[in-house]
């Protein structure tokens, strides 16, 4: 269990992490979330004892990390896959870790084999690629068997099968019954793994909600139907009291309907149709609305101008590709 | 480079125990939680200076220009003196060229210990793992003081007693003689690693830490040097005699001039110095974020 309190880090006139409330909980992922720059690694930091907040409070098991008797065996973290000494061999850097909590050495083989560095063990870390070192650093991270795993932007340089295996390492490892904290700034990759979601966008709390309902809310659910007869069959779907948009290219959606009833009605009404296909709206595109206003870098001419609109009903905007449900959208990106 | 075998389900993580864990629920671990203490940061540190390359590289340069020079020294000088050249002087004095060269290695070690954790970002997963910042540091000193120490004391023995074996035609030094020449150089040597180590620590950057460090070890010697002004004699005087080469030369009885430190105090001076490096350095752990 980590507990946030006005947790708040300032650099100068810059706040990083402004006054962050909320609680990660035991026995499910909590997916962390936010744009680059949000805060994110500054958080994980002060979790860890690394940073000083500014002001606020986090607990570890309800103590301060630097009070912490065993560090290791309560929280085990991955910051970055390049926190290591790249002279060292992969199995020095452990046993090192291991020495510093007092852990059996056995335990250094036995993340090795967790995480299939076996075969590498022997051999300098400054020769990995990202993905081995990634694996590396998780290795540190489940070394002492810790009841909390924290892991900073884990998928990062990890190959699909890589990002595959990390999704069940902290599924299993949630479902041990333990606190598994994990940052990203792809959403459909929490959309697979997160129970459990906190977005933050430019230091401050945006969301702290289920997925269920994160993706409930967020996700617009809508049938998308084209038509020769297309002003006959607006007609037809407004008489029957549905709510539908015309989009680019000539074709309708219709919200909160399913599509057995619109084809039922254009068989009513005798329209030929074209296509009839239920879309989901992809929840990347909510997560980039709903951090829109704070996302603090972003590339020129892309700026998110349309999303600007201050609706508070996320969906995407009329027009967007919406064809990929969410998920689709970790390969290329 | 051969590429990670297929990774196992972790099934290595022991089965979850479930009730009788502490007021906070969750998972409960097989192993044995061990409240930490300093035997275990000692443990990390050796571990860690034994298993980088750097320390095999500066501990060996540094025993081949101590012993290197050392014999050349004595070498050169049975070659060619006679009874009367070697006057009142100890043939233990002849160390001191090695030692003063020697020197740069066991500084650019004892940066590198803390400077480089920060250049490569291990020094985030060391504070994770022993979150007490001044355990870390002390661990740091106390393993690299007794590697410095032990490599150093043992190269100068050596050179001491090749010295008087070498060199028959000289006295024999006396026991005080042989003391400083050993273990007060050995204790100066390793205070000025430690120095270093704490300077890298304060800095955080191996070369500027380096690059001060060899500054400080240097730049009275060469500003002395060059200042000819009368008006400035005693500035001079003082900068020669308690630059660092003048305060080893103490140990060997090789001083530049008499107003200086002498007998043992260079090693006070060094161990104040680096009391007071040890209480910054701690402080600003304290206050800096990592």
């Amino acid at each position: 269990m980590i507990e946030l309190e006005g947790l708040t880090k300032r650099y100068g006139e810059k706040t990083a992490v402004d006054d962050l409330t909320f609680t990660v909980r035991p026995g499910i992922v909590t997916g962390f979330l936010g744009p680059n720059g949000a805060g994110k690694s500054t958080t994980m930091r002060m979790m860890l004892g690394l940073d000083r907040p500014t002001s606020g409070d986090v607990r570890i098991d309800g103590r301060h990390y630097d009070r912490l008797k065993d560090p290791l065996t309560a929280i085990g973290a991955l910051l970055d896959a390049k926190a290591m000494h790249g002279g060292r061999t992969a199995y020095n850097h452990l046993l090192c870790l291991a020495q510093s909590n007092g852990i059996p050495r056995r335990r250094v083989d036995e993340v090795l084999d967790t995480v299939g560095l076996t075969a590498v063990a022997r051999k300098k870390a400054k020769g990995f690629s990202l993905g081995m070192g990634q694996r590396l650093g998780i290795a540190g991270a489940l070394l002492g068997d810790p009841r909390i795993l924290m892991f900073d932007e884990p998928v990062n340089g990890l190959d699909p099968e890589g990002i595959h295996w990390i999704r069940n390492l902290m599924k299993s490892l949630a479902g041990q019954g333990r606190t598994v904290f994990v940052s990203s700034h792809l959403m459909s990759e929490m959309a697979l793994t997160a129970d459990h979601l906190v977005v933050i966008g430019q230091g401050r709390l945006l969301a702290d909600t289920s997925m269920p309902d994160f993706i409930a809310r967020n996700s617009r659910g809508y049938v998308r139907v084209r038509t020769p007869q297309r002003e006959a069959f607006l007609d037809a779907l407004r008489a029957a009291g549905m709510a539908v948009a015309e989009v680019d290219g000539g074709a309708l959606e219709v919200d909160g309907v399913p599509a057995e009833r619109i084809g039922d009605l254009a068989a009513q009404h005798r329209v030929t149709l074209h296509e009839l296909s239920p879309q989901q709206a992809s929840l990347e595109e909510a997560f980039m609305q709903l951090t829109a206003e704070s996302v603090e870098y972003h590339a020129h001419g892309a700026a998110p101008s349309d999303r600007r609109d201050g609706t508070d009903r996320p969906a995407a905007p009329p027009g967007a590709r919406a064809g990929d449900g969410w998920g689709a959208g970790w390969e290329g990106k | 480079m051969s590429t990670p075998q297929h990774p196992t389900p972790p099934s290595a993580a022991p089965q979850w125990q479930a009730g009788s864990g502490p007021s906070y629920p969750g998972y409960t671990s097989p192993i044995p939680v061990v409240r930490t203490h300093l035997g275990h940061a000692i443990a990390s540190e050796w571990t860690k200076i034994r298993s980088v390359r750097s320390t095999i590289w500066t501990l060996g340069v540094f025993v081949v220009l101590v012993v290197g020079i050392g014999l050349a020294v004595a070498g050169l000088v049975s070659g060619s003196a006679t009874e009367v050249d070697y006057g009142q002087e100890s043939p233990l004095s002849f160390g001191f060229f090695g030692v003063l060269l020697g020197m740069m290695c066991v500084v650019t070690l004892g940066v590198l210990t803390t400077a480089s954790e920060y250049g490569t970002g291990m020094i985030r997963t060391t504070t994770t793992a022993c979150p007490s910042r001044g355990r870390v540091l002390a661990a740091k000193s106390i393993v690299f003081f007794a590697v410095a120490f032990t490599v150093t004391f043992v190269s100068v023995t050596l050179v001491g007693l090749m010295d008087v074996a070498m060199l028959d035609g000289a006295r024999q030094p006396t026991g005080q003689e042989w003391l400083k020449a050993t273990l007060g150089v050995s204790l100066y040597v390793a205070l000025l690693g430690l120095l270093s180590l704490l300077v890298g620590s304060i800095i955080r950057h191996s070369a500027g830490a380096i690059t001060l460090m060899i500054a400080l070890v240097l730049a009275p010697l060469v500003i002395a040097l060059f200042m000819v002004a009368q008006a400035l004699e005693w500035l001079r005087s003082g900068l020669f005699s308690y630059s660092i080469p003048s305060q080893i030369g103490v140990f060997y009885s090789t001083s530049l001039g008499d107003s200086g430190p002498s007998g043992w105090d260079p090693l006070w001076i060094a161990v104040g110095v680096t009391a007071v490096a040890f209480a910054g350095a701690v402080a600003l752990l304290h206050r800096r974020d990592v």
